[in-house]
């Protein structure tokens, strides 16, 4: 299994291969079942908001290796309209499209590591880890 | 891939496959609310066994979805729900309040037999 996938996200189909692909590479990774349900579900609201959001942009899953851990890391990333105020992005019941605003939160939760990176008219980068146990 | 939807009884069970789009489950929720009142369907039962991920718009689209059914006059019930989605919902912070839930088809079709003839029983 190559050690990084690409999916170009541009619809809703994308959306459905985007969690397909990070599933397959964390199962592969030996996260339990649990895990899997987890990573899936997270990018699958960064994959959308990339949808809805920036129209375009990319998800990038790589694995992660830290003192014989393994990891799966997914990069979400376009060059949408960004977001003026992450912090009130980050709340959680906060949406501009009368979403349940729990995407980006939510992911958050059930991550180990997640990092937001935006800015108006240049775009959005959202990075998150998960160690299997 | 559009859902299929089977009538069975006064019933339609609507099968639910893993790789759903959005475009899917609208299609499915617009489907529904359009049959129950072609077949007089009383019930309805969403499986969704195989689905590997309820994130925040599909559990936003089920909500709508029973709701909408509710005013259609018939009853929606999600059955399957399997365990690790139901955690992988409770963590991300998802919920489907006033949505009927069973944990099988057919315990889904004796909680709509139970709820259907008690809306009968109360009519009159
Ligand atoms: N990639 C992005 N580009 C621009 N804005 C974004 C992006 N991702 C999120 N946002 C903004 O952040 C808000 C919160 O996102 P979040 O995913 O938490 O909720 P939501 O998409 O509104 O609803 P849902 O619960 O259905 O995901 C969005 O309403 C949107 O305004
Ligand atoms: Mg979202």
């Amino acid at each position: 299994m190559k050690d990084e996938v690409r999916v170009t996200i541009k619809s809703d189909v994308d959306v459905v291969a985007a969690r397909q692909e990070g599933r397959a590479l964390a199962a592969h990774l030996g996260f339990s079942t649990g895990d899997l349900a987890l990573i899936a579900t997270a990018i699958s609201e960064v994959a959308r908001n990339i949808v809805n959001y920036a129209k375009q942009g990319e998800i990038i899953l790589k694995v992660a290796e830290k003192d014989g851990r393994y990891g799966i890391v997914v990069v979400a990333r376009d060059q949408g309209p960004g977001i003026a105020d992450v912090a009130r992005a980050m709340q959680d019941g906060h949406s501009t499209s009368g979403g349940l605003g729990l995407g980006l939160p939510g992911s958050k939760r059930v991550m180990d590591d997640f990092d937001i990176v935006s800015e108006v008219d240049k775009g959005t980068t959202v990075t998150m880890k998960k160690w299997a146990r | 891939m559009r859902v299929p939807i089977l009538k069975q009884g006064p019933y339609l069970i609507a099968s639910v496959q893993s790789a759903l789009t959005d475009a899917d489950l609208l299609q499915m929720r617009d489907d529904l609310a359009r049959l129950v009142g072609q077949h007089r369907s009383h019930g309805v039962v969403v499986d969704v066994t195989a689905l590997d991920v309820l994130d925040s718009f599909a559990a936003r689209t089920l909500r709508t979805m029973a709701y909408a059914i509710r005013l259609r006059g018939a009853q929606m019930v999600i059955v399957g729900i399997q365990p690790e989605v139901a955690f992988a919902m409770v963590q991300l912070g998802l919920s489907l309040p006033g949505v009927d839930t069973a944990l099988d088809l057919e315990e889904g079709l004796a909680l709509l037999n139970r709820k259907t003839s008690e809306d009968h029983a109360s009519e009159g």
